[in-house]
């Protein structure tokens, strides 16, 4: 069986389901007998779960306008070449 | 020569791509305002810093913009954007680290800092004790606090959500040191998170 720290190691894979059913298991069975583990996968899934979810912030409009004034001037020198 | 009437369907990247290659001026602002947000995100993710987030919010679709002629289109646009993006931004740190010594990458490949000191259950869900700007702030402080080469792993992997090959391709890394990166960059996170989210002043295990 897998102890702790052989848990922690596949904990990434486990939760990017990237483990071969037969591991999965083996960490499923180690987390029904050993609480910290599955409170420390809990908790890296939420932290996951949380930065995907963040929304990405809107462009302030200066910033916006200052990179399509940049962006602009590039456009018409390559048209104007 | 003009591309762009009315279409019934949105254009995607590559149609965008084309076109601007084409000498179509109104198909690269597109891809600008449609990758804008999460180019920023990235540059401020990598960089800490406002002011350096604008420049390669600025300078990676100027770049993009000049080396159009060379993307060929194996990789997603957009993959190759962040490419781009994660370049200018490690560049700003370098810069703005100037002389100082780096730091040995803190000890990356030791294999053996996968701590976790913190043990507890979080309270509630965060999102709905916490407003937007709020959370927002604290998972960015969160995250600018990893060390570099977590960081710039963690960012593209679970924020960009880009594969784990196009995270070694774009930081120039084997696949096992993205994989062993990541899940250390996402147990400190855990932990740095847990501290602040925990339920407070109780067992962490009293319901289970």
């Amino acid at each position: 069986m897998p102890t702790c720290k052989d848990f922690l190691r596949e904990l990434s894979d486990f939760l990017d389901d990237a483990l071969d059913p037969a591991t999965r298991a083996e960490l499923d069975q180690h987390m029904r007998d050993c609480p910290n583990c599955w409170v420390v996968m809990d908790t890296t899934q939420k932290t996951l779960k949380i930065y995907k979810g963040c929304e990405p912030q809107a462009v302030p409009q200066e910033i916006e306008d200052r990179l399509m004034m940049a962006l602009q001037r590039k456009i018409g020198e390559r048209s104007a070449r | 020569m003009t591309t762009s009437e009315p279409q019934a369907e949105p254009l995607s990247d590559e149609d965008l791509v084309e076109m601007a290659k084409n000498g179509d001026d109104s198909a690269f602002p597109q891809l600008v305002k449609k990758y804008s947000r999460r180019i920023l995100r990235v540059g401020r993710n990598i960089t800490n810093n406002d002011e350096d987030a604008e420049d390669v919010l600025q300078e990676t679709f100027l770049k993009a913009y000049t080396h159009l002629g060379s993307f060929q289109g194996n990789s997603k646009f957009y993959t190759w954007l962040v490419r781009i993006a994660m370049n200018e931004a490690l560049m700003k740190l370098r810069k703005r680290k100037g002389d100082k010594v780096v730091s040995l990458d803190e000890q990356l490949d030791t294999g053996e800092d996968t701590v976790t000191r913190e043990i507890a259950v979080w309270e509630g869900n965060p999102e709905d004790r916490y407003s937007q700007d709020e959370l927002r702030s604290i998972l960015d402080r969160t995250v600018a606090s990893l060390p570099e080469g977590f960081r710039t792993v963690f960012v593209l992997r679970d924020i960009e959500e880009m594969s784990t090959e196009e995270t070694a391709e774009a930081l120039n890394l084997s696949i096992p040191a993205v994989k062993s990166r990541l899940l250390r960059a996402r147990l400190q996170l855990r932990e740095k998170l847990t501290r602040i989210f925990k339920t407070k002043g109780e067992n962490a295990f009293a319901y289970l």
